[in-house]
């Protein structure tokens, strides 16, 4: 089982799981929408006290707090039971593009991660102009976009596309708009600093 | 008990994240350059079946696990902050490789620099409460 679990999956599986996971939540009595957990955390801040956007019951939320936590638990049985040590295949192309940035993929698991450069995302390079934009700036942008934008890839992308919503679909239009200007715009530049 | 539930389709979501490899900075990368059908399988996929699930739910009016029939919320059409939010998320994931639910999957990985993604989002959703009404919506 566990190995059966542990080879790599085809891309429909991961689709159908998906989409198991937001019927999970309809089922429960609630819809799939990740970035809302930010707006929650918060409101337990206090972030009410000073702006009305957060002056809510963030009790309403608390399943998804839940969900979050979940996430992260699955994340730790995932790395530590079910990830196979073969690299993910990541087309060629794709490599040669980064390498040209000077970013460089792992060949093995001991050299770095699948999941993340660990050469750009790491506490040092946090010193430079780079980093800060990357990781600083890039976060900042994810919880700024996603709260104007009304949500991000699972409560526009998979929830409000499966209902057939006019505005989930501006949004992924805005989501692919931004990824691809970013890439092939920005990357190059951001990269020479 | 409640609450244990989400607990448990939280971890099932994790799992699904880390085998999708839609938690992978590089697996983004090649969405946005477009050198790989992944990517776009996994999304239209879930997609398809979600628009599958979601009709037959309305079409044979399903109940949830309260009893209660199932609806679901329009999205409020916002359509230039759909746009400009999107935007602007669309450039923070290009950056960061991740969307928020993966960014918690890979805290779990032990990437703890996501931790600083994650307080960067905080601060970025602050900014936007604060802003919220000199914004167009």
């Amino acid at each position: 089982m566990i190995e059966f679990i542990s080879q790599p999956w085809h891309w429909s599986v991961s689709g159908v799981m998906i989409s198991l996971v937001m019927l999970s939540l309809i089922y429960l009595g609630q819809r799939f929408g990740v970035s809302s957990s930010f707006k929650a955390i918060c409101t337990i801040g206090g972030a009410g006290i000073q702006f009305e956007y957060f002056d809510n019951d963030w009790r309403k939320h608390d399943w998804l707090l839940i969900f979050v936590v979940g996430s992260i638990i699955g994340g730790v049985i995932a790395s530590t039971f079910l990830v196979n040590s073969e690299p993910i295949q990541i087309s060629t192309a794709t490599i040669n593009d980064l390498s040209a940035l000077g970013i460089s993929y792992p060949k093995t698991s001991e050299e770095g991660s699948y999941f993340l450069p660990t050469d750009i995302f790491n506490l040092e390079v946090l010193k430079s102009l780079k980093g800060i934009i990357l990781i600083v700036l890039g976060g900042f942008l994810i919880g700024f976009g996603t709260r104007w934008g009304g949500g991000c890839t699972s409560g526009h992308a998979i929830m409000g596309l499966s209902s057939l919503q006019f505005p989930s679909l501006v949004a992924v239009i805005g989501f692919f708009i931004g990824g691809l200007v970013m890439t092939h715009l920005l990357f190059p530049f951001i990269f020479s600093l | 008990m409640r609450l244990l539930r989400f607990l448990l389709v939280g971890v099932f979501f994790g799992i699904v994240m880390t085998k999708s490899e839609a938690i992978s900075w590089f697996r983004i990368q090649e969405m946005f350059r477009f050198q790989s059908f992944h990517m776009y399988g996994i999304i239209g996929v879930a997609v398809v079946v979600g628009v599958a699930m979601q009709y037959l739910i309305k079409m044979f009016n399903l109940k949830n696990i309260f009893g209660d029939v199932i609806q679901f919320q329009e999205k409020p059409k916002i359509y230039t902050a759909n746009l400009f939010g999107g935007f602007i998320f669309g450039l923070g994931w290009a950056m960061t490789g991740a969307c928020p639910g993966p960014l918690y999957v890979l805290v779990g990985h032990g990437h703890w620099i996501v931790l600083i993604i994650i307080l960067s989002a905080l601060f970025g959703t602050l900014v936007y409460g604060a802003l919220k009404s000199k914004l167009p919506h």
